[in-house]
């Protein structure tokens, strides 16, 4: 079989990251390879750099053994090459075929015609049974469809080469199988496919290779009919040589926090949350692994009375919190570090001091008869900036001027000085170098070892074995396991996360002696 | 390597300090900058017919500031300015894009009228703060609808506020020549208003009104509000990061709303005070372009009551020198629009250099990355 | 009033003025359409009618032909959308206040140019207008052509812009690509359309149209320029696109509801009837409100309206 693409030495480098780290990889004509590994592995990075979204530092594209450059979307549309983003690149105003021929040019140009186009939409929706009506709105169609439109799209441009980033993850199950008919369909009509992916499962079962990612390198490609789930997870995840951290030894308190059965939906009225159930108790770190988007913003957003909860109840310390009271949780003693820092923990334009009481403004001893108190103001910011290390030239600099790290630094300083019982910590450490990631898991240990109740949501399964004591796997707003970190098993979570196996209800496994 | 790791860190202190320094600096250095370009501009323009710039200028000067009188009227003109330019600053310190100014101004006007003109026999001390009062509610009112809508029900604020504008101008219009006209109904004007809810004279021998208290005072009162409040904290964490607000747990629509009704009853007061201090009745179009004047006046005081009083001045005092202006040079008065509409354009077309310094450092920081 | 007085407002003559006195707010209202369908809000449509009246006079008046005036004016209301473009596009400016602002100084501008060149009589004051060009049959047709083709040339082309630019936004591929500009300009970049260019051609085409509006009022109407002549007119342009439903058609509709308030405001006073002139000059703005508070959540405004594009690389 003759190869399609060649990917020699590709190096992608972003500030304090490098997301591709000489990547190489052969895809032969006609099959469906998958990129499969875990969030930050570097699938995405990689496919951006051969779609020209991105611009290697190193490493060259060669096009059936032509070495080739590609700059734009625009070079890649005409080298044969198609994307289906993530998150689909659709006009939800325009119909079907507006949104495939858009861009294009008409034969009579600039005449839309618009039956002309219709008629070709059907064609290709006929050859490759991608089951769509040209004429509809696109806002109207379920997601699937929307994702059959961005083939389309792909296939009117001709395209030989058709990379797919994590289609399913958006997907219903039957959906999935009628996703599945289409590539296979593809395949026959002599079609490339690049399938990104995490999930196990259905790497198994569409595709021909695999090509394994982890921290920006490559791990190995391997033919899917000499594999198998396990040894495709243990790839996937590895056998990395963790932080060591001294954990003092706790006996877990009285519960500071209890989900019971809640369900609720996401911006975009889909199911987010189903039937989730967790407890965290005093002086304990839950952790919750899972790859992103499987529920985990909703989740904190739900216990944070950011969000309708449709079913179930959430309580903190014992009794009930209501929606939409997001002030009366946080004086309960609950702190937030957020999954955006940058949306949801800073005000860029605030200055430290102002960033660092936005939890407590209201309160004494930063209010005092509706007026702030700036001595106690400076006084406690300069206190946090010695005790948090916080690198900055004063006080009154503004926080989006600062570093990540620094930046991180204000908001843990912000909610850890605030004595809290309970602890949602998202990602605290995405985004910081290993100096300050260090740092902000010592933190949370400490406040562990004051009392505090930790949930620490993370989606690097690195971080959550490290420090937490225990954790729970979530998928697609399911809980699909728990267990004590101690024994805590790779492989397992490796196939929870990724949707494979998921433990029977009722049974976590013995704490160990 | 530790060492190394040292002097980056000098290094990037050293920026942060720089870039706090450069806001700073940049924050004063604008509106400085676009007055001198709005002056330069229109001195181009008086240059192209034929006149002397230079003298202009000196003939304005001293139409705004040659004598008591003519500084007092000039002030006189800042008093609508400064109060509506505070209510436009709340607005959009929350990130509402209050337009409806102009309409505010107009309906506060006509509550003041109506209490200062309806209600008979009542001393100064309990007419005078009554209709000043109405004037501040009923711009409320105004303001506080758009707020609604926009926080309840999600309707841009941007249309639905100038809209208002128009509706309320019109109403006034159909209130002097209907209901509110003065017997016999030969001009489209009001009666005029009680002795008793008059703002008096502060500067003897000159016009000069006690709006001028008013709003100074109430300037003062924002700037504390504003910067040293847990009132005014949630108005511009609101404004600058509605996220990070919602997260702190702050009740957002309730603010909105909230600033929303100051904003208009700020404007109201506005209509109040020209009508209470200086026109002493209600006419059609009485302070045309003043509600979009005070946009430009908000935003050449870069947001800050502080600032919003001195180019409330200066602005006045454009207007006021104007008018001296076009009698003793012959040059129009209508000049003056172009240097406000000038002063805005270079500040918010400028905005984005604000952000120089850190594309510049990222874009080295990009550049060693690699 | 009597019900035969009202109806008696009805005439041919009141159908006629409807129609001149749409044409300006229906012009200005298709280019604001294509502004706004692009992603800019532009709140200095005023500014540029108020250009376009101005500089349609004068070139008028310098050149003796009336024509002439109006292409001075197309390009005096082109100069002001390079500005506003240049502004809001590249400088990323925030376009509500840029068009707020440019209204001040448009306004002051031109009134000072007016006193300078018409006030001390440099030139003349009325200047060559627009005449009214019958088309020969068409006015034949009983009624209709009487109201609609004893109208000026540039009524004429008012309705031949709203046929050319209804059609081009929905049949042509260039309409495409400007509504997908407007609706999801990340999603058109991708497909390799300029976002910043296909703006800057719609604030062209926008401003050329306000300031033929303008001409029509200065032009067609007085035949002379009067000190802040547009009067509110840009806003109402702005009220007949969100009426319209940011479609050519429906603006051209709500141009012509709001032209009849104004035939029927002029009608009022010159029979002095007991109806408030003022509150059918309101009307255009009260209806639209109540408009926008009806249809609300039902949302045709294209969504990246007002957000400046940033082109950046994806990280």
């Amino acid at each position: 079989m003759e190869n399609t693409i060649r990917l020699e030495n590709i190096v992608k480098h972003f500030p304090g990251v490098c997301a591709n780290d000489h990547i190489s990889l052969t895809i032969k004509k006609g099959e469906v390879h998958a990129l499969l590994g875990e969030n930050g592995a570097g699938k995405t990075t990689l496919m951006n750099v051969l779609y020209g979204l991105l611009c290697p530092d190193f490493g060259q594209i060669f096009l059936n053994g032509e070495a080739v450059e590609i700059r734009s979307p625009k070079e890649a549309i005409e080298h044969g090459i198609g994307m289906v983003h993530q998150h689909f690149m659709l006009i939800p105003v325009f119909t079907v075929t507006e949104n495939v021929v858009l861009g294009e040019d008409m034969p009579r140009e600039p005449l839309l015609d618009i039956q002309q186009a219709e008629q070709r939409v059907k064609e290709i929706s006929h050859t490759y049974g991608l089951d769509v009506d040209p004429k509809s709105k696109v806002w109207h169609l379920s997601v699937g469809a929307q994702q059959r439109v961005e083939i389309i799209k792909a296939l009117y441009r001709n395209a030989k080469i058709l990379i797919l980033d994590e289609p399913t993850a958006v997907l219903t199950p039957s959906e999935v199988d009628i996703l599945f008919k289409v590539l296979r369909k593809l395949v026959e009509e002599g079609l490339t496919v690049i399938f990104i992916s995490h999930k196990l499962q259905e790497v198994m079962e569409i595709c021909d290779r695999v090509t394994v990612l982890r921290n920006g390198r490559v791990v190995d490609t391997v033919e899917t009919s000499e594999t198998n789930q396990s040894e495709l997870a243990r790839m996937m995840v590895g056998r990395e040589v963790f932080l060591q951290f001294d954990k003092e030894k706790m006996t877990a308190g009285e519960k500071v926090l209890e989900v019971k059965g809640v369900s609720a939906l996401s911006d975009r009225g889909v199911a987010a949350l189903q039937n989730i159930s967790l407890d965290v108790h005093c002086g304990e770190i839950v952790g919750i692994a899972g790859v992103d988007g499987n529920g985990q913003c909703e989740l904190v957003d739900a216990i944070m009375g950011l969000r309708k909860i449709d079913r179930g109840s959430i309580l903190i310390k014992g009794k009930k919190i209501k929606e939409n009271n997001t002030r009366e949780i946080i004086q309960r003693g609950v702190s937030c570090i957020p999954f955006d820092r940058h949306a949801e923990g800073l005000v860029k334009s605030f200055s430290l001091s102002e960033v660092l009481m936005l939890k407590e403004w209201n309160n004494l001893p930063f209010t005092r008869h509706y007026l702030f108190d700036f001595n106690a103001i400076r006084s406690f910011s300069e206190g946090m900036v010695r005790e948090y290390d916080i690198r900055a030239p004063g006080i009154e600099v503004k926080t989006g001027n600062l570093s990540g790290g620094n930046q991180q630094k204000v908001v843990l300083a912000r909610e850890l000085s605030r004595k809290p019982d309970l602890i949602i910590a998202g990602q605290p450490t995405r985004g910081l170098d290993v100096g300050a990631t260090e740092y902000v898991r010592q933190r949370l240990l400490a406040e562990r070892a004051r009392g505090a109740g930790i949930l620490l949501i993370s989606t690097e399964l690195e971080e959550i074995l490290s420090i937490s004591d225990r954790l729970l796997v979530i998928y697609e707003g399911q809980i699909m396991g728990e267990m004590f970190t101690a024994n805590a098993d790779l492989h397992d979570i490796g196939l929870m996360m990724a949707g494979v196996k998921r433990q029977p209800d009722g049974q976590i496994k013995e704490m160990p002696v | 390597m530790a060492q190394k790791n040292g002097e980056a860190l000098t290094d990037l202190m050293q920026s942060e300090r720089f870039l706090h320094r450069f806001e700073r600096i940049f924050s004063v250095a604008v509106p400085v900058l676009a007055v001198i370009a709005g002056l330069l501009t229109a001195g181009v323009l008086i240059a192209i017919v034929g006149a002397s710039p230079l003298e202009a200028y000196k003939a304005l000067f001293q139409g705004a500031f040659g004598s008591p009188y003519e500084t007092a009227t000039s002030l006189n003109r800042a008093i609508p300015l400064i109060l509506a330019g505070l209510g436009v600053t709340v607005a959009f310190r929350c990130g509402l894009w209050n337009i409806g100014g102009e309409g505010q101004i107009y309906i506060g006007g006509m509550f003041a009228s109506a209490v200062g003109i309806y209600l008979v026999g009542l001393p100064l001390w309990i007419h005078l703060p009554l209709a000043l009062l109405g004037g501040f509610v009923g711009g409320a009112l105004y303001g506080g609808f758009a707020g609604y809508l926009k926080a309840k029900h999600g309707i841009n604020e941007i249309i639905t506020t100038i809209m208002m504008n128009y509706i309320a101008i019109y109403l006034v219009g159909i209130m002097v020549k209907g209901p509110m006209q003065e017997p016999p109904g030969y001009f489209p004007q009001s009666p005029q208003i009680q002795p008793g809810a008059i703002l008096p004279i502060i500067w003897e021998e000159t016009r000069l009104h006690g709006g001028l208290i008013l709003a100074l005072a109430l300037a003062l009162l924002f700037y504390v509000v504003l910067w040293k409040t847990p009132f005014g904290y949630e108005i511009r964490t609101i404004g600058s990061n509605i996220g990070a607000a919602r997260h702190a747990g702050m009740k957002v629509a309730r603010v909105q709303i909230t600033a929303m009704l100051i904003s208009g009853g700020l404007a109201g007061l506005a209509g109040a005070s020209e009508i209470l201090g200086a026109q002493y009745r209600l006419r059609d179009f009485f302070l045309p372009n003043y509600g979009y004047d005070s946009i430009a006046v908000a935003l050449l005081g870069q947001l800050n009551p502080i600032g919003v009083v001195i180019s409330g001045i200066l602005f006045g005092a454009l207007r006021a020198g104007a008018g001296t202006m076009q009698r003793t040079i012959m040059l129009p008065s209508s000049m003056v629009f172009v240097v406000q509409g000038t002063v805005i354009l270079f500040v918010v077309g400028t905005a984005i250099l604000a952000n120089l310094p850190k594309y510049l450092a990222k874009r080295r920081e990009a550049a060693h990355g690699n | 009033m009597g019900i035969e007085v009202f109806l008696g407002l009805f005439t041919v003559e009141f159908f006629y003025a409807t129609i001149r006195m749409a044409s300006p707010i229906a012009l200005a209202a298709l280019g604001e359409v294509y502004v706004e369908k692009a992603g800019i809000l532009n709140l200095g449509i005023e500014a540029t009618m108020l250009m376009g009246a101005f500089f349609g006079v004068l070139g008028s008046a310098l050149s003796g032909s009336a024509f002439v005036g109006v292409l001075t004016a197309m390009a005096a209301g082109m100069l002001t959308g390079l500005l506003f473009g240049f502004l809001v596009i590249t400088m990323r400016a925030n376009q509500i206040v840029t068009g707020a602002a440019l209204n001040i100084a448009a306004l002051g501008m031109t009134s000072f140019l007016s006193r300078i060149i018409f006030g001390v009589r440099l030139l003349p004051v009325q200047v060559q207008g627009i005449k009214p060009l019958p088309i020969p049959f068409l006015k034949d047709i009983p009624g209709l052509g009487k109201i609609l083709f004893e109208q000026t040339p540039l009524v004429y082309f008012t309705y031949f812009m709203v046929i050319v630019m209804t059609y081009a936004l929905y049949r042509t591929t260039w309409g495409l690509k400007i509504r997908s500009v407007g609706e999801h300009p990340r999603a058109a970049e991708t497909l390799g359309i300029s976002v910043i260019r296909w703006r800057y051609g719609c604030v062209l085409l926008g401003g050329a149209l306000g300031g033929i509006a303008g001409s029509i009022l200065s032009l067609a109407q007085l035949s002379t320029f009067v000190d802040n002549m547009i009067a509110g007119r840009g806003f109402i342009a702005l009220a007949a696109v969100i009426f319209g439903r940011w479609n050519p058609l429906g603006a051209a509709a709500a141009a012509l509801v709001f032209g009849a308030a104004d035939a029927m405001q002029m009608r009022v006073q010159a029979f002095s009837l007991n109806l408030p002139s003022d509150f059918l000059l309101m009307l255009p703005y009260l209806i639209t409100l109540i408009g926008v508070i009806i249809f609300r959540g039902r949302a045709a405004a294209p969504v990246a309206l007002t957000k400046p594009y940033e082109k950046e690389a994806t990280a």
